[in-house]
């Protein structure tokens, strides 16, 4: 008796602390709100499931608790019972898996007028490099990097003069400006992460890899690195600011682009080696 | 009655065509095949308790190396939660320590408590007895099994004093991180780490080829594969797993091991770091995490598949009731455990692999969950109609259900590729994997021990420290791991030493006090079974023979406790399944297996 009731009461508390509890997502931010409703529909499908078999577990207990003269019923099988309930469960999993699915092929469907943002991690920060007026981020390789070349940029492509290199840890985004998140790691593995966003991807040393967001709602978000990446993963973090137009733009024209800056460390060494 | 009468048919077809052969008429008995196993006898207290061949010491010798480990892993969880809970008061742990416990609690957990526990503690004691031999069929290689899981576990421990301290490289071990210097224990950790993992799979590999042949060739007469208790069938299932996918890791353990002491770059690409380009290049990281989840994945159904077994073996027993669905059961596992070998990369879906892989992995993972819901429906169908004790053993096997439904519903948030983007390295995926293969197993393995502990020592575990140690963990882990799922949502990454004032993640603050508060009364809570299991060894109440009044050989042997060797003079002979309960027409509330059917001519048992 005692026990049907605290399990009952186990199952109706989790329900009141889903219904009470103040710890929910936070607002999407991005156009992935379709990735909420895919867990919306999962959570009511599988809570439903859950509540029913617990609290038909609990009747059992209660209903057939033991009794001396009580005789337990011998049927080794339901051959009906069991084949309908394979169906029914076959039929819940299609319904939750088919949406998702369709989901994930948006998700890695980049649409044709992403705007394409190089994020480079490395332990423990993050960095970034838009493509300048050509649109194209040129080609990179560890091998390059050096006090010049921090980003490691190919010199003999002609795509990477103009690119734009971000050397802080806050991003500015366009907003409704879809982007491809291009990712690249210097050292270890990474991912980043912007809650309000629902996306994130690993970053690993030697691949690209991507996925793609339109951030549609102005604001400023936490950028958490989320594989663990070292003693100070959990210090790994950074601002994605969604700007207006006008913003983003008098943001884009403070930085500064490969070819400047190469010039401008020119002309500090060639300053240094004339005051001597 | 039609539909009884094709049932009955179709039942003993399956019978027929799973075993191999042809299954005679109950009455008559098979002459043996093989003479009977020739046993090492031990004359002395070293080889008849240390260096030991009797598959029953080992298997206790096993569970309790597997324990010992298990409070250390324990322990380093309260560390975890101390500084997730209280950062400001408990200020001794920095971030290295921090991710030094989490690895090393996750790695003994998964590793050396639960694997070890289930097959090598469990499996070794159980197999023998109830699949009725004398012994395991190679019992020196079983002893020399156990002993290399104890230099494993030695090894293991030897890290924790080495300079650097333990490996903090997460239990998945990931490179390049785990042999960089910005990791902690990159130095001799790792090393260890690997050396100890290696290890643990040469112990395994040959206690498990043990289970595995002794399954398939020492089942006495009658005991056909579809007469074996569920408990043999999950055990035998998960041990071939483990024998398929350990290999995985011992591969991946080597080839990081290489890559750390000899600088090769299996794993390696071109890397720069701490301001200068590292010699590896080449090597590829996402292909180590190929081969850790190729084996990562079945490892989930190693620890769930004997618990699936047991689980229904102590309902059926408790609820005095026939396992309902019992060959669906069986399919079950074996279906389980073949699609766990195709699904490994769900837990890769943003680690940057081929995208289009994850429309593969969603499908057969989701799949999994057909299975593994008939086993739910027929856990609880079980429980319908029975006559259910309200036992330890039976009150552990509910809290199981309520968990693993828990556990395994989030499966399918996790499962469902897109979901598990916003969801995966959250908290979400914490409180998933904790209670589907943390909380669920272990309320078996305390059920399981519960329920054995009379047959091993001839005592009973005192009650009343039981039905603590029940509550306590039970509502306190359910306490522990269902709000945990909220964090996930909010967004909440794991692996974080410290969460700063995030606005979304300080609302969690009092949630996770509440957790770790939790957290230490359950932990505590272990310390009572501890001593429940010690005291009762030699002061608990007395156990009369077969207790639960189960069906099952190991409660048959002619010896209580049975001793080495088992069975005396003559091996048992099976004539029907172990879940002859509550049969009509019978007068006998249980008919035990080896009770042939001229012995109980009134009743009407099904044909097994």
């Amino acid at each position: 008796m005692f026990v049907a009731i605290v399990f009952a009461l186990i199952i109706v508390a989790s329900i009141v602390f889903h219904f009470w509890s103040p710890w929910w997502w936070t607002p999407v931010a991005s156009n992935w709100g379709n990735i909420d409703d895919t867990i919306i529909l999962t959570f009511w499908v599988t809570g439903a499931v859950f509540v029913a078999v617990c609290l038909f577990m609990s009747y059992c207990v209660w209903e057939y608790r033991y009794r001396p003269e009580r005789k337990a019923e011998y049927k080794p099988e339901d051959k009906k019972l069991e084949f309908r309930l394979t169906w029914l469960t076959a039929l819940g999993v299609v319904a939750l898996l088919a949406p998702g699915l369709v989901v994930w092929n948006k998700y890695i469907t980049v649409p044709e007028n992403a705007f394409k943002i190089e994020v480079l991690a490395y332990q423990w920060g993050w960095n970034y490099r838009l493509p300048g007026d050509d649109g194209v981020l040129g080609k990179t390789s560890v091998g390059f990097i050096n006090d010049d070349n921090p980003y490691g940029l190919d010199l003999s492509d002609p795509n990477s003069k103009d690119d734009i290199l971000v050397m802080d840890a806050d991003l500015h985004l366009k907003i409704n400006q879809p982007v491809k998140i291009e990712l690249r790691s210097l050292d270890v593995l990474h991912n980043f992460y912007i809650p309000q966003f629902r996306a994130k991807m690993d970053t690993l040393p030697g691949i690209i890899t991507y996925y793609w967001f339109t951030p549609e709602k102005k604001g400023e978000y936490e950028i958490l690195c989320a594989e663990y990446c070292g003693t100070g993963h959990y210090a790994m973090r950074g601002y994605v600011k969604v700007d207006e137009e006008q913003d983003y733009s008098n943001w884009l024209a403070k930085q500064i682009s490969f070819e400047k800056m190469l010039t401008k460390k020119e002309l500090n060494k060639n300053l240094l080696i004339a005051e001597k | 009655m039609t539909d009884e009468y094709t049932d009955n048919k179709i039942e003993t077809k399956a019978a027929d065509s799973s075993s191999g052969s042809y299954v005679p008429p109950a009455e008559t008995i098979p002459a043996q095949e093989a003479p009977d196993q020739e046993l090492y006898h031990a004359k002395s207290f070293w080889t008849k308790w240390v260096f030991c061949q009797d598959a029953k010491v080992i298997g206790i010798q096993y569970a309790l190396t597997a324990t010992a480990i298990g409070f250390i892993g324990l322990i380093l969880s309260w560390g975890m939660r101390l500084q997730l809970g209280f950062p400001e008061t408990f200020s001794f742990l920095g971030p290295a320590t921090y991710y030094q416990s989490v690895t090393m609690h996750g790695m003994i957990m998964v590793i050396y408590l639960l694997t070890a526990l289930f097959l090598g503690g469990f499996g070794n004691y159980l197999i023998p007895l109830m699949v009725g031999a004398r012994d395991m069929v190679f019992p020196y290689v079983n002893m020399v099994s156990y002993w290399m899981f104890l230099v494993a576990v030695l090894v293991l421990i030897a890290s924790f004093f080495v300079p650097g301290g333990p490996t903090g490289a997460g239990w998945t071990l990931y490179p390049p991180q785990a042999i960089l210097p910005g990791t902690p224990g990159s130095e001799m950790g790792i090393v260890l780490m690997l050396v100890s993992l290696s290890l643990f799979v040469i112990g395994f590999t040959m206690g498990g080829l043990n289970y595995v042949i002794t399954i398939l060739q020492s089942r006495t007469r009658g005991m056909t594969l579809m007469r074996m208790p569920l408990t043999i069938w999950g055990i035998f299932t998960a041990t071939v797993l483990a024998l398929l996918a350990f290999p995985a890791l011992f591969v991946a353990c080597i080839m990081m091991t290489l890559d750390n002491l000899l600088g090769t770059s299996f794993f390696m690409p071109e890397i720069f770091t701490m301001g200068e380009k590292l010699e590896y290049g080449g090597g590829s990281p996402i292909l180590f995490q190929h081969l850790f989840w190729f084996f990562g994945h079945p490892e989930v159904y190693i620890v769930a598949l004997p618990a699936f077994g047991i689980v229904s073996d102590l309902i059926s027993v408790h609820a005095r009731k026939n396992v309902f669905g019992y060959r669906m059961m069986v399919w079950a596992i074996v279906i389980i455990g073949a699609l766990s070998f195709i699904v490994w990369a769900h837990h890769m879906y943003v680690s940057g692999m081929n995208p289009w892989f994850g429309f593969f992995f969603a499908t057969t993972t989701l799949i999994i969950a057909v299975p593994t819901a008939i086993k739910v429906y027929n856990w609880v169908l079980t429980l319908w109609r029975g006559n259910i004790h309200l036992t330890i053993p039976m009150l552990f096997s509910l809290g199981f259900i309520v968990t693993f439904v828990n556990g395994g519903i989030t499966g399918l948030f996790l499962g469902n590729v897109i979901i598990d983007v916003p969801l995966s390295d959250t908290y979400f995926v914490v409180a998933h994997f904790h209670m589907v293969m943390g909380i669920a197993p272990l309320m078996v393995v305390f059920g399981a021990i519960y329920h054995w502990y009379p047959l091993i020592t001839g005592r009973h575990l005192n009650q009343t420290l039981g039905k603590i140690h029940f509550w306590i963990t039970f509502v306190g882990a359910y306490a522990i791991y269902f709000p945990m799922h909220y964090l996930g949502f909010i967004g909440v990454p794991r692996r974080y030493f410290e969460m700063y004032d995030s606005p979304y993640m300080t609302s969690g603050v009092g949630l996770n006090q509440f957790i770790t508060v939790a957290a230490l009364i359950v932990g505590f809570t272990q310390i009572l079974f501890l001593y429940n299991i010690f005291t009762s060894w030699y002061k608990g109440e007395k156990s009369e023979r077969n207790p639960w009044k189960a069906n099952s050989l190991e409660w048959h042997t002619p010896d209580y406790p049975p001793t080495h060797g088992n069975f005396g003079k003559e091996l048992p002979v099976v004539y029907r399944w172990p879940y002859d309960f509550s049969v009509p027409g019978s007068d006998k509330e249980y008919i035990p297996q080896d009770v042939p059917p001229s012995q109980v001519p009134t009743a009407k048992a099904e044909q097994t």
